[in-house]
């Protein structure tokens, strides 16, 4: 039997001056090799977790720490981040504050020239690692240059240039869009295969990434509430934590079958079997565009009621620099809420700036119907006041259901809370704005703020307000919109309905989609379970599964 | 959103192809030559070798826009200068008393002295400018690692942050203006977004801080030292730093850069002159000459 190369021994651990542990009695083997999926809720100590193992806690952050925490032998009390950083690569969330050279080579290098290797080493290292990682022609870039995906591919080039032992990474897909976030655990995964490093990974979209994990820790209020392979993890998630279940293991719980997959193949697998699958190509029985939802394609063409927010024809075009948007054209109506999807830097943001006024359009016209709240990527930005109170005024506090936390410090909060008082700032107490817009609002949430955060968004738009979303969340996408659009280099490159967009892909797609190629535009797990259902009493129809769908679909036509 | 922004950035040109100790050298010999040289006929032409040297390396453009921002600097010198010294002898307006700057005999003395010394300092400032937009920095730091390894990664690291710093607080100020009432006002209000601005750089200089506590700061050893092979651009500007520094001590020391301002304008322009400011032209820009081997 193989030492553990990281152990928790009866770890528990406050942060200076709070009173409830982050970590409470914690203890934990992970074995050379295995890589591991940390799972829980914002706040019950993913994040203290990983700092524990690299020495951060309590070396860098202070507080209180009782137990024992080993890498490779070595005590955490006793040797520093430092000396431990020989042993373990770190990735944290934000790629922007790991980056702290001005070249990516001279990035790659740092850690191996500060561990005292000689000149060849360090040549020998830098180039290995960017070779193994794919950003060998990233080397002579400035870091600032790069993308966000790029930089984050450099960040964990950073932390495996001296080959460590074992890699932590604490959300390192929360500001990648889908094909970026799936290169990433693709990368991981290959890390681990073919180099043998442990990885122990906290992330809080868990259908990324179950398929490719040998074993699932999940917290809860900072205690191990379940340790075990992917299939121990979603059966108990299934009765114990809903919150944490995967949209495969929600569609299988709903249509009452089993055993719980961990991802699309082995969904498909058991579908398949109990015959719940037709063999034939997905394209032939998909119907991205269901009969309601094309009539009301039909009939918004037709009748064309004054629009909440027009882009026409609308251009930015930096000065010595290249176009971020090239003839958008779009039209928001009342009450519709669309989810703005694409790569990052595909002129999302830049479009909902345009809508807010922040910047002007180079070419082209934009018409509101009324006021513009943009919420805007981190709602920290927006908290200035040491009281909630001070922040929004109390209507607008109650109508997003923080009316009690008045007299809390807004940096207390937990991720949706901010989410939802950040929103109150931007919609305030006057008039209702008239369109709604926020800039990926669900980085770093976990799945239930997520599920709130859209419930708010469909009331919204219920209440007429047009709501249009940049996310990169096709889960979140299909639960809060029923227009998707994808953009690409600036332009506008697909538009139609959620189903008809987010139901016939590999990326963009939700998983219950993906499980059923696409099948009646079903995009969540309780309209696939529906259509599962409708299946399995035999009387499956692309028009009545269609139906069934759509029947069920929180405000999808 | 990068218009336009004034970070060293590798670019196809001789200069960037060059070694940082010796980049920094011929911005050295550049400076050093602006401090000795007072001739306005010399400073101009080191001024052209400037910036056509800039238009060489791809930066002409923040050059120009370096030397308009500059305008804040050199303009006030003139003036004040012009006002505070009376040593001249060519007085070309009288403003009678001008209170602690005594009478207002404005020279053309005074003017033509503020003027030089306004030259010298925007050169110095377009040196500069040219230095950090060409220069690698990250090579810099690590030849001064080996000097004193904590200040070079603490120089590197405000370099560092200064573009994450300017994105943070570009978002804040956008996050402010979504508000529907605008930005807080009033005193109160802008020292709640002061503590705010405070907040989220000293959080980000916290996460800064523990990843380079990961990345072995603390056992932090001295850089090791890189055979590089001498390039042809290394040599030549290495060539070009002699030579620029030559020139200058041979105009200093001689009468072809004379020039004295009081009590009466005298800059001889002869011979001597005219083959220092062509001899610091071409020193300046012949390894621009030479294009080969300048990949971004």
């Amino acid at each position: 039997m193989t030492a553990p190369l990281l152990s928790f021994d009866r770890v528990t651990y406050s942060y200076p001056g709070v009173d409830v542990p982050a970590l409470s009695d914690v203890s934990l083997e992970i074995e050379p090799g295995e890589f591991c999926l940390l799972a829980g809720l914002s706040g019950h100590g993913k994040s203290t977790l990983l700092r524990a193992a690299c020495g951060l806690v309590p070396h860098f952050h202070g507080g209180h720490f009782a137990g024992r925490v080993t890498l490779s032998g070595l005590d955490t009390r006793e040797h520093g981040p430092a000396r431990l950083g020989a042993f373990a690569g770190v990735l944290f969330q934000d790629p922007e504050t790991q980056l702290v050279m001005s070249s990516v080579r001279a990035e790659l290098a740092l850690a191996l020239e500060n561990r005292g290797n000689g000149a060849a080493a360090v040549a020998r290292g830098v180039e290995e690692v960017a070779l193994a990682l794919g950003i060998d022609s990233l080397l002579d870039r400035t870091t600032h240059d790069l993308s966000g995906g790029e930089k984050q591919r450099v960040a964990l080039g950073a932390a495996l240039a001296g080959r460590p032992r074992l890699v932590l990474l604490d959300e390192p897909t929360s500001q990648l869009d889908p094909v970026a976030g799936d290169e990433l655990i693709g990368l991981l995964r290959r890390l681990n295969q073919e180099w043998e490093t442990t990885i122990v990974l906290a992330e809080h979209r868990l259908e990324r990434c179950l398929s490719s994990v040998d074993r699932v820790i999940a917290l809860e209020q900072g205690r191990v509430a379940c340790d075990g392979v992917p299939d121990a993890f979603l059966s108990w998630a299934g009765h114990s934590s809903p919150a944490l279940q995967t949209p495969a293991a929600k569609l299988f719980a709903l249509a009452g079958l089993g055993p719980v997959p961990a991802g699309v193949r082995q969904a498909r697998a058991t579908l398949r079997a109990h015959q719940l699958l037709p063999d034939e190509e997905p394209s032939r029985i998909a119907k991205p565009q269901p009969a309601q939802a094309r009539a009301k394609a039909k009939l918004r063409r037709v009748a064309r009621p004054a629009a909440a927010l027009e882009y026409d024809g609308v251009w930015h075009e930096l000065r010595n620099g290249p176009a971020i948007l090239r003839g958008v054209t779009l039209r928001v109506q009342p009450g519709e809420s669309v989810a703005l999807m694409g790569r990052n830097g595909a002129g999302k943001s830049t479009l909902l700036r345009h809508a807010a006024g922040l910047l002007e359009p180079t070419r082209g016209r934009i018409g509101c119907g009324g006021r513009v709240a943009l919420l805007l990527q981190n709602p920290g930005d927006y908290f200035v006041h040491e009281r909630v109170a001070e922040e929004a005024p109390a209507q607008a506090l109650a109508a997003v259901g923080l009316a009690q936390m008045a007299q809390r410090n807004p940096r207390d909060l937990s991720g949706g809370e901010r989410q939802r008082l950040a929103l109150a700032i931007v919609t305030g107490s006057g008039d209702e704005p008239a369109v709604l817009a926020l800039d990926e609002p669900t980085r770093g949430m976990d799945r239930q703020a997520k599920g709130e955060l859209a419930q708010e968004l469909r009331r919204r738009s219920e209440r007429g307000q047009a709501v249009i979303v940049a996310t990169h969340d096709p889960e979140f996408a299909a639960a809060c919109a029923d227009r998707a659009v994808l953009m690409a280099d600036g332009r506008v490159i697909a538009d139609g309905t959620a189903a008809e967009l987010l139901a016939g892909g590999w990326y963009f797609a939700t998983e219950t989609a993906r499980i059923l190629s696409g099948a009646g535009g079903a995009l969540l797990p309780e309209q696939g379970a529906e259509l599962l259902r409708t299946r399995e009493a035999g009387a499956e129809t692309p028009t009545d599964g269609q139906r069934a769908a759509h029947a069920i679909a929180p405000g999808v036509t | 959103m990068k218009a336009m922004s004034f970070f060293y950035r590798r670019l196809p040109s001789p200069l960037h192809a060059t070694r940082a100790g010796v980049g920094a050298l011929w911005a050295a010999a550049l400076s050093l030559a602006t401090l000795l040289l007072y001739h306005p006929l010399v400073l101009l032409a080191l001024l052209a070798a400037v910036l056509c040297a800039g238009v060489g390396a791809g930066v002409g453009r923040l050059l120009a826009r370096s030397m308009r921002t500059g305008a804040i600097v050199w303009l006030p010198i003139v003036v004040v200068n012009v006002l505070v010294y009376h040593e001249g002898v060519t007085v070309f307006a009288r403003l009678g008393d001008l209170g602690p700057f005594g009478q207002g005999n404005l020279t053309v003395e005074g003017l033509v002295y503020g003027a030089v010394i306004a030259l010298k300092v925007m050169l110095l400032i377009l040196i500069t400018t040219l230095a950090s937009l060409t220069v690698d920095p990250d090579q810099l730091l690590r030849i001064l690692r080996r000097l004193s390894f904590r200040s070079a990664l603490t120089a590197s690291l405000a370099m560092r942050m200064i573009p994450v710093l300017a994105a943070d607080a570009q978002r804040l100020a956008e996050a402010q203006q979504t508000r529907p009432d605008g930005p807080p006002r009033g005193a109160r209000g802008r020292v709640a977004l002061l503590r705010a601005v405070i907040g989220g750089s000293l959080d980000r200089a916290m996460d800064v801080a523990a990843t380079l506590e990961v990345r072995g700061f603390e056992t932090a050893r001295r850089a090791p030292r890189v055979a590089r092979p001498w390039s042809r651009h290394d040599v030549a500007f290495l060539v070009s730093a002699f030579a620029v520094f030559a020139l200058a001590i041979l105009g200093r020391l001689t009468a072809a850069a004379s020039f004295n301002a009081y009590p009466e304008l005298h800059a001889p322009i002869g011979i001597g002159t005219a083959v220092l400011c062509v001899g610091l032209l071409a020193a300046v820009l012949l390894p621009f000459a030479d294009r080969r081997g300048i990949d971004a």
